[in-house]
């Protein structure tokens, strides 16, 4: 089959792959979270941390057993979207589908909607709205698959972010302070133990997006490319966990499950950061859809 | 650290005796409490419709279907408690409630409260909503429904824990123990990152 055979049905599979990726994201954890809390729990050695991450856990296995949500909070629905460069793609019907599937997942499973106006609070209970569900595209070169990550984003997380436009004499000291008191002060809120996305450089609001991508995209236990990064983000991991808020911030040894931070070049007077956290139950769900028209789901 | 089995409605004893780092499990009904209807209660000044002395209230707005006049729970899980910091003195002053389950903890106003009446703040896991729906039993009432989801609702529970005494009745608040450990160990963690 081509590629151009197969474009008609295209976005009727793209509305159907958005719908599952988000009732799939909302109900089964990752292979990669689920080990770094396993993990986790076997690292706690006070009663209390290992109390709640025992019901962690429990409550990842009642999810799977009953095919029940593991939080309530449907979140805000973000698509992340990789169009290889070889497909014959209209971008505005791409959006408009995975526009209709969070609609359908939305009314059809059902989900609580918790999208809403941003002053007049109306909500359409599709978990749909002007800008939402938020879709960012990215191309990529001598490709021919769709890949589709799905990221319900929840509020007691997302409340929790943080950017600082730095001056380059606070150098990298200054970004590392800021990491940690952002931390500190999100302390129990975002439901640790969490995942921290740090953003470095670029201009404010690409600054914020980095952090976004770093704390929802990545798998736990990745690396960045770059080794100075890379050892950056171990570096501060360890830091962050000697703070000892623990799970639910009632103490103990792990308060991240992992710390990743992407970057872009900056301004030549500016040293941007920005904080942004993913909870515990870090969702995500991936499909490719192949130029056949042949979808496979991940994470 | 002691773990006790509560049955509602709690007492002035029951609640006075946990301290911070007690697990506690519960038996009997809690109800659930939310901005909206905390808000008619205490700025519209309407008494709740249902008696809550002794009660266990959680900060919640769950998912639910409709059934034959009834509810059907579908997901229930725990919101942020901070927002609701301010109605703790009320709840628990006026209208006898010795309890509130929640996530993240609470302040000052809920500090003194639970100290000046007997009450106790107890930490369930967010993000936790599969066990927690699997916790409760059944929805028992519903009050104030023109405020779905945030309505008053009673559910039965079984086992209802390990829930953690993060806030206790003579004013400790464990989220601040732990945020003033963080912020003891601040100056170690900033040297070592040659802050």
């Amino acid at each position: 089959m081509t590629t151009a055979s197969v474009n008609g049905e295209l976005y009727s599979i793209v509305e159907d792959t958005a719908k599952s990726l988000y009732i799939k994201a909302l109900k089964d954890l990752p292979p990669d979270v689920r080990r770094a809390l396993q993990k986790a729990y076997e690292t706690e050695t006070e009663d209390t941390p290992r109390k709640v991450l025992s019901t962690m856990l429990e409550a990842i296995a009642i999810s799977d057993d009953k095919q029940r949500l593991l939080c309530q909070d449907t979140g805000i629905p973000l698509y992340f979207v990789k169009v290889g460069s070889r497909l014959n793609i209209d971008i505005p019907r791409l959006q408009e589908a995975i526009i209709r599937g969070t609609e359908r997942a939305t009314v059809e499973h059902p989900l609580r909607s918790s999208v809403c106006h941003p002053i007049k609070r109306t909500n359409h209970q599709t978990s749909t709205g002007y800008r939402i569900p938020l879709i960012n595209l990215d191309f990529v070169k001598d490709d021919d698959t769709l890949e589709i990550l799905m990221v319900p984003k929840g509020s007691g997380s997302e409340n929790m972010s943080f950017l600082k436009m730095l001056i380059p004499a606070e150098g990298i000291r200054g970004v590392k302070k800021f990491i940690i008191d952002s931390v500190l002060e999100a302390g129990a809120n975002p439901c640790p133990p969490f995942v921290i996305g740090v953003g470095l450089g670029g201009t404010a609001d690409l600054c914020v997006k980095l952090a976004k991508l770093a704390a929802v995209t990545r798998p736990l236990g990745s690396r960045n490319d770059d080794p100075d990064i890379a050892a950056l983000e171990e570096e501060l991991l360890e830091a962050v966990n000697q703070l000892g808020i623990g799970p639910m911030g009632l103490g103990g040894k792990t308060t991240a499950l992992a710390l990743n931070i992407e970057y872009a070049y900056t301004h030549i007077t500016q040293n941007p950061v920005a904080v942004n956290i993913q909870c515990w139950p870090a969702r995500r769900a991936r499909a490719k859809i192949d130029a056949c028209g042949r979808v496979e789901f991940g994470y | 650290m002691a773990e006790y089995r509560l049955t509602t409605p709690l007492s002035e004893e029951d609640v006075r005796k946990l301290k911070v780092g007690d697990t506690v499990f519960l038996e009997g009904t809690i109800f659930g409490i939310r901005d909206a209807n905390l808000i008619r209660m205490f700025e519209h000044n309407v008494p709740p419709p249902v008696d809550l002395t002794g009660a266990a209230c959680i900060h919640t707005a769950p998912n639910v279907r409709k059934v034959n006049g009834g509810y059907e729970k579908v997901c229930i899980g725990t919101t942020t408690s901070s927002r609701m910091d301010r109605f703790t003195p009320g709840l628990m002053g006026q209208y006898g409630v010795r309890a509130i389950i929640g996530k993240a903890g609470m302040m000052e106003a809920s500090m003194e409260a639970m100290k000046k009446y007997g009450g106790c703040y107890l930490a369930i896991v967010g993000g936790a909503a599969s066990w927690e729906t699997e916790k409760i039993q059944a929805i028992e009432g519903v009050w104030w429904e023109d405020l779905m989801p945030e309505a008053i609702w009673k559910f039965r529970v079984r086992d209802f824990g390990p829930l953690i005494v993060a806030m206790d009745s003579e004013g400790n608040n464990m989220y601040y123990q732990v945020k003033a450990r963080a912020r003891d160990r601040l100056a170690d963690i900033y040297k070592r990152l040659g802050i």
